[in-house]
């Protein structure tokens, strides 16, 4: 029988009473990275909920505080790993060198958002939930299946659980031994559904024992702990293990979507706390603690990031309207007669 | 030549295809083993191994989500959905990723997934094992639609699907499975997507039908004085127009028929075109003979609710008559 894991892993300390853990394998230039994929998705966040208040995006998908719980992860995947996003990671692939123009593009309603995944190793956004699990089972069994090394990672959050798609993609994973990884970013909240409603599980990384999977519970708020836990579970991919479900424990502290009024439900206090922990300054006085950051490389990073972001909204609004011709391109490779009969 | 059953050429297809392209695997529940629960896939797990012909757990949506995921590794998939009527909970991964994801990535990537079932009554089983569900899958951008009515068309459409770049899902009737046999070519036999057949000539009345509902409306067509000639459609989509309309330009009259429930189902498709772009050839109105607007009826009275060649010769009557 195989126990879930019921210790929340953590690396990072509070500078306090509890002291910093090991992670191995990463240098200072590599916990730098890092950190600029921190603040980059961090950045792209906030900017994005004010493009959108300005009018310039559409109805765009939160993730501020879930910036950890990506780049942690993210980090720790192989070139020639792929991707499968929901739309809470709508902008990861930023750290695969994806323009930021591009996802902006995608939330503007704009057909440059479209991106090749082969391009990236980032698949599509995936918009309903659950249902690009078995994606991305179906992709590292196949990679499997060829002889390739590469592994996927699959986003989603805990309402995801309780689809059918995630539970036909877990099992599937498991039968087939596929080299993935099932990232469950369990913020608590699915819009206004609280965990409790959602599941009578005590933890959801309880699920993964009747998958026939190891499941592990990761602080989703502490980089260092859901990278190294990430690159564990990719290491037992690459061995041959199958998969592994990873519950990232992080809390929603922003509305669902910037369509969502969440006065309705959400406790304001908790948020108030919780925005106190969030994982960006966690991860930089840490930084701080163990020397490899000044206020000056701050100062860089997210002057740098901000130019990033700068240059990719004017570079969307600057694309001409889309091309009305592409309402019929793409759906076929080869059409039917009557595809323009309306 | 081969004397062979329609589930014999599927058969013959998918071990043509899979031995001309290594990327072509077929998954799906007791595909391997058992070669199937109608024998379809019999032999290929011994032929090509168990990764290329994969029993896979009991989830229809499992099989055609991961068999996404598969084809954007570079496979290409052949999934059995075992019963048409099981066939539903994969539609949440048809209607809201395969038929859409080449769209989605700007045209970068193809999804050569082809879904193949049985579909229809006529065969005695429990409920939910002789639905018509062709409408579901037609309706579904993105998705091409073929049902072969005879051995030759159902290697040749499965092989043009298999080979197709896009999804296409393949509807086998099951009650043609093991009779009547037909003639099949060997080896390489491609019946292109999109191109109806002329199942019987005649010259007073033209009767559509694809799948199990050809044989009906031959059965009728032989039971009439008038001359009928009868259009397997062989593919809803793409669909070929031409040859129905040419069909109803010498006839002016036709008959649709299908199988499936009549509210919106893909006769009432066939028969706008013919009211749309041939309203000037017709010297009668056009009508349908179909399955009824309830659930498929418990067995021992479904010939009450399948369409017999009686009540399309009936039909066939009324719009001569006209």
């Amino acid at each position: 029988m195989l126990p879930a894991e019921h210790d929340v892993r953590r690396v990072i300390g509070d500078g306090e009473g509890t002291p910093d853990g090991e992670v191995d394998g990463l240098d200072e230039a590599a916990l730098l990275d890092l950190y600029r994929g921190l603040v980059l998705l961090r950045t792209y966040d906030e900017r994005s909920l004010v493009y959108h208040r300005q009018g310039r995006i559409g109805t765009y998908a939160i993730f501020w505080g879930h910036e950890a719980m990506q780049a942690g992860s993210a980090f720790a995947l192989a070139p020639e790993d792929w991707i499968f996003p929901s739309y809470r990671e709508s902008a990861i692939g930023l750290l695969r060198g994806m323009p930021p123009e591009t996802v902006l593009s995608w939330w503007r309603g704009h057909p440059a958002g479209w991106w090749n995944p082969r391009e990236f190793r980032v698949a599509s956004i995936a918009v309903p939930i659950a249902t690009h699990v078995p994606h991305a089972v179906g992709y590292a069994w196949g990679a499997k299946l060829k002889g390739e090394s590469a592994c996927a990672i699959a986003y989603f959050g805990d309402g995801a659980t309780s689809e059918g798609a995630f539970h036909e993609g877990a099992n599937f994973a498991a039968v087939m031994r596929a080299p993935v990884v099932l990232l469950c970013n369990n913020n608590q909240w699915a819009i206004s559904t609280p965990l409790s409603a959602q599941t009578r599980a005590e933890s959801l990384a309880d699920k993964a024992v009747g998958y026939g999977m190891p499941g592990v519970r990761v602080d989703g708020g502490d980089v260092l702990a859901v990278y190294q836990a990430t690159a564990e579970a990719l290491e037992r991919a690459r061995a041959g293990e199958g998969p592994t479900f990873l519950e990232a424990l992080t809390y929603r502290c922003a509305p669902h979507a910037t369509a969502d009024d969440p006065a309705a439900y959400w406790d304001a206090e908790r948020v108030e706390e919780e925005r106190k922990n969030e994982c960006l300054g966690r991860y930089e006085r840490y930084l701080r603690r163990t020397g490899v950051l000044t206020d000056a490389l701050v100062e860089e990073v997210r002057a740098e990031a901000l130019d990033r972001m700068r240059k990719g909204i004017q570079a969307a609004e600057a694309l001409p309207a889309p091309d009305p011709e592409v309402v019929f391109a793409h759906a076929y490779v080869e059409p039917p007669p009557g595809v323009r009969e309306g | 030549m081969a004397d062979r059953t329609l589930v014999e050429a599927v058969n013959d297809a998918l071990h043509a295809e899979m031995e001309r392209d290594g990327a072509v695997m077929v998954m799906g529940e007791d595909v391997g083993r058992a070669g199937g629960v109608f024998r379809a896939t019999a032999g290929l797990r011994d032929r090509f191994g168990a990764d290329r012909c994969v029993d896979t757990p009991l989830a229809e949506a499992g099989i055609l989500g991961t068999a996404v995921g598969l084809a954007m590794a570079g496979w290409r998939p052949v999934c059995e959905m075992q019963y048409e009527s099981f066939s539903y909970p994969c539609l949440d991964q048809l209607i809201t990723h395969v038929g859409r994801y080449r769209w989605r990535t700007g045209g970068t990537m193809e999804f050569p997934i082809t879904v193949r079932m049985p579909t229809g009554g006529g065969v005695r089983a429990p409920e939910l094992h002789e639905d018509s569900p062709e409408a579901y899958y037609v309706h579904t951008p993105g998705v091409k639609v073929a049902i072969p009515s005879t051995p030759a068309d159902a290697k040749g459409l499965l092989a043009a699907a298999i080979r197709d770049p896009d999804p296409v899902v393949v509807l086998e009737p099951k009650v043609l499975y093991r009779s009547p046999r037909g003639e099949v070519p060997e080896g390489d036999h491609v019946v292109p997507l999109g191109r109806a057949r002329v199942a019987r000539e005649g010259t007073d009345v033209t009767l559509v039908a694809y799948g199990a509902m050809v044989q009906t409306c031959l059965a009728a067509a032989d039971s009439l004085e008038a001359g009928a000639e009868v259009v397997d459609v062989r593919t809803l989509k793409p669909l070929d127009e031409e040859t129905i309309l040419a069909s109803v330009a010498k006839t002016g009259r036709a008959v649709v028929v299908q199988e499936a429930p009549r509210v919106a189902g893909f006769g009432a498709e066939i028969v706008a075109v013919i009211a749309e772009k041939a309203i000037l050839d017709l010297r009668a109105p056009v009508l349908r003979v179909t399955g009824y607007d309830v659930p498929f009826p418990y067995w021992s009275i479904e010939h009450e609710y399948l369409p017999t060649a009686e009540r399309v010769a009936d039909a066939a009557r009324r719009v001569l008559e006209y």
